[in-house]
């Protein structure tokens, strides 16, 4: 099964998902999500295309990534832990495989310009890295929150000669990022790419970016039956739009006793209100393009998400998560952000790896499933990047500048 | 005929576009929004497209973000925006709602239809709405009896403005610029040849917005356009005082009149 073999799990031709999906946004965009839908279908038969992807995603990203297993981390998790290694690509997180992809697609549809939004940075440095690389002009929203917590990124932005605004507006986070990349998409849209970052916003965004993370799922499958001579019990992975989640599940997707476990930014517990648990608790609207849960209150204003991870901190999800936890397919629950933390740390502490923060999601997730499974379970945690840029966040969380200890 | 193609047809009569003027329920307050929108019509606005305010209005410019933000942390609630259209009615106004999709949905489609229709509305400007997406809108305004304003954008193709007019009933809202709201010095020359275009597929009126503050500026779209769509200019005029508003209102109407409606 190649990474872009059209599945029975595809959207229909107007990109919907059951019910969800589709294309909720102004006329003036239909034309340039009509032509990147185009530009796609053609791309993905094009062995050229192809190649040239699979070529960068070898010889520049550094995949396939390693599946590693971590056996000190498995004791306290009560079952086996193999992580899928998305923080050794290069830029540091999974990212780079649709970054790559649609910076190709931007060159084959002609555009100079590229936009983009940021949470945690990892996605604008991976856009701003591809541009670099593909000699194409960058501009990143950043919501202001994040420009502080995320500081380290916005200097990569900046060092790979990117332009970094951030966003004052709403709760200047990644969603008025978002809002603020669509509005200078319509207004320039002829010369400029919105390279979204995650498997949400409208058709074809959710299909496109799925299909450039399958990669992650494909090599998983593949080398978990290598190693570990079955398939998993479950795949656990953090979903904020929910991109590195969809490229792991459809791995395995077809693999009816494989669990696909999506876990959610739990902020301070769902009952403080202080969340972005988008699947868990939210309702059916459209944010961003797409029909999708999202949070939001009785009049169908969005509410404002809270995570300590800023990559996870959104009040949307991708349509494709909400139609596999509506059939059963896929299971979400949360974690606190505490219990982040927690896994955080003990993931550094017990295998020498430090994750990023919304990765330390799905190993909280796989700590909480564990004894569940027991010994002879098997989980394959997506490890979706690093943590070098929470180095703030954890400095101030468990107090390290004052001889803390994590 | 819908009452909105009549606002129409009456400015037609007279040989002149008709005004249309934007301001979101609830600003700078819910009283204070009723006071401006019936200014609004007194002086000289033929329709008035009310907004409801939405936490992530991603059409639109600063001016109206604020105006949204103010709205909301001021504790408004969609129940609030019947209240605004009745008062515009009972004033003798004409309204249609302008509104961003999610709040709708969650509203419910024909609850929405229904209350807004009680409250003497026409219609609903959708613009991010598409009738692509548009299965439930259809039928609830059919269901009672609203008119369907979807937008059309220098970028569209000749088959979705031929869909979109197709969809559409009273008038048809053509974006004379590619961007987000706000007041413009000059207007976009991508507008004409819009209209023009759309003219090809429709004998609906045409409602040219984004971007006009002054009278010269009406008077120029009015030249070419059925309807000229005014809204970031309002609401900086709502922001100073109803004095300001009255006298936006009266100059543009000056506008629409010292040009000669085409067709
Ligand atoms: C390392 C990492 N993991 C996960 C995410 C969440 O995004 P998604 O749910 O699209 O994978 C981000 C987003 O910034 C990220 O940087």
């Amino acid at each position: 099964m190649g990474q872009f073999t059209p599945t029975p799990h595809d959207p229909d031709a107007r990109g919907h998902f059951g019910p969800w999906g589709g294309r909720f946004v102004p006329e003036a965009l239909i034309a340039a999500v009509d032509e990147l839908a185009t530009e796609y279908d053609k791309a993905r038969l094009d062995p050229e295309f192809v190649n040239e992807f699979k070529r960068l995603l070898r010889d520049f990203a550094g995949r396939p990534s390693l599946l590693t297993e971590a056996p000190k981390f498995a004791e306290h998790a009560g079952t086996r832990v193999w992580l899928k290694r998305e923080d050794l690509n290069h830029t540091g997180s999974h990212k780079i495989n649709n970054v790559l992809g649609q910076a190709l697609l931007t060159k084959r549809m002609g555009k100079q310009r590229v936009i983009a939004e940021t949470g945690a940075g990892q996605h604008g440095v991976a856009t701003a890295t591809a541009c670099a690389l593909l000699g194409l002009d960058c501009v990143v929203y950043m919501g202001e929150v994040d420009t502080e917590r995320q500081a380290l990124n916005v200097a990569r932005m900046r060092l790979l000669g990117a332009e970094v605004i951030p966003v004052k507006s709403g709760s200047r986070t990644l969603k008025d990022a978002i809002n603020d990349a669509l509005r200078d998409w319509v207004a320039n849209v002829d010369e400029t790419h919105y390279l979204l970052g995650t498997a949400a916003g409208p058709h074809p965004f959710p299909l496109m970016v799925r299909d450039f993370h399958r990669v992650i799922g494909i090599e998983a499958r593949e080398q978990i039956l290598e190693k570990a001579g079955r398939l998993p019990d479950a795949v656990v992975a953090c979903v904020g739009g929910g991109s590195n989640a969809i490229g792991i599940f459809h791995g395995f997707i077809d693999d009816a006793d494989v669990r696909l476990v999506g876990v959610e930014p739990g902020g301070s517990g769902l009952d403080s209100g202080s969340h972005g648990a988008t699947l868990t608790a939210g309702t059916p609207g459209s944010l961003h393009g797409a029909m999708s849960y999202v949070m939001q209150d009785d009049d169908g204003q969005i509410t404002e998400a809270h995570s300590i991870s800023a990559g996870l901190d959104y009040p949307g999800v991708g349509p494709e998560h909400s139609h596999l936890k509506d059939i059963g397919r896929a299971e979400y629950f949360p974690v606190t952000d505490a219990e982040a933390m927690e896994a955080f740390a003990l993931l550094s502490r017990t295998e020498g790896i430090i994750p990023a923060i919304e990765s330390s999601h799905a190993l909280a997730g796989a700590l909480k499933l564990g004894p569940s499974l027991g010994p002879d379970g098997l989980l394959v945690v997506n490890l979706s990047g690093r943590g070098d840029k929470d180095m703030d966040t954890a400095v101030k969380y468990f107090g390290l500048a004052d001889g803390g200890q994590a | 005929m819908s009452t909105l193609s009549d606002v129409f047809a009456a400015a037609k009569a007279e040989s002149r576009a008709a005004l249309i003027g934007y301001l979101p329920a609830g600003f700078p307050t819910i009283e204070g929004s009723k006071d401006h929108l019936r200014s609004m019509v007194e002086s000289g606005c033929d329709l008035v497209e009310v907004g409801l305010p939405f936490s992530d209005p991603v059409m639109d410019g600063p001016t109206i973000q604020a105006a949204a933000e103010q709205a909301l942390s001021a504790g408004f609630r969609v129940r609030d925006l019947f209240d605004v259209v009745a008062a515009v009615s009972d004033a003798g106004g004409r309204a249609v709602v302008m509104t961003y999709w999610n709040p709708v949905l969650r509203y419910g489609v024909d609850a929405f239809a229904r209350d807004l229709a009680a409250a003497g509305g026409l219609g609903i400007i959708t613009p991010d709405l598409v009738p692509d997406e548009a299965e439930d809108w259809m039928a609830a305004s059919e269901a009672h009896g609203l008119d369907r304003t979807f937008l059309v954008a220098p970028s569209s193709t000749e088959e979705r403005i031929a869909m979109t007019a197709r969809a559409s009933s009273g008038f048809l809202y053509a974006t004379a610029v590619m961007g987000v709201t706000g007041a413009r010095d000059v207007v976009s020359s991508a507008a004409p040849a819009l209209v023009a275009r759309v003219r090809e597929h429709t004998t609906l009126p045409i409602g040219v917005g984004l971007g006009v503050r002054s009278g010269a500026q009406a008077a120029e779209i009015a030249g070419f356009a059925d309807g000229v769509i005014v809204g970031s200019a309002f609401v900086s005029a709502a922001g100073e005082s109803d004095a300001a508003v009255r006298a936006l209102a009266a100059d543009l109407a000056k506008g629409v009149r010292s040009a000669p409606a085409t067709v």
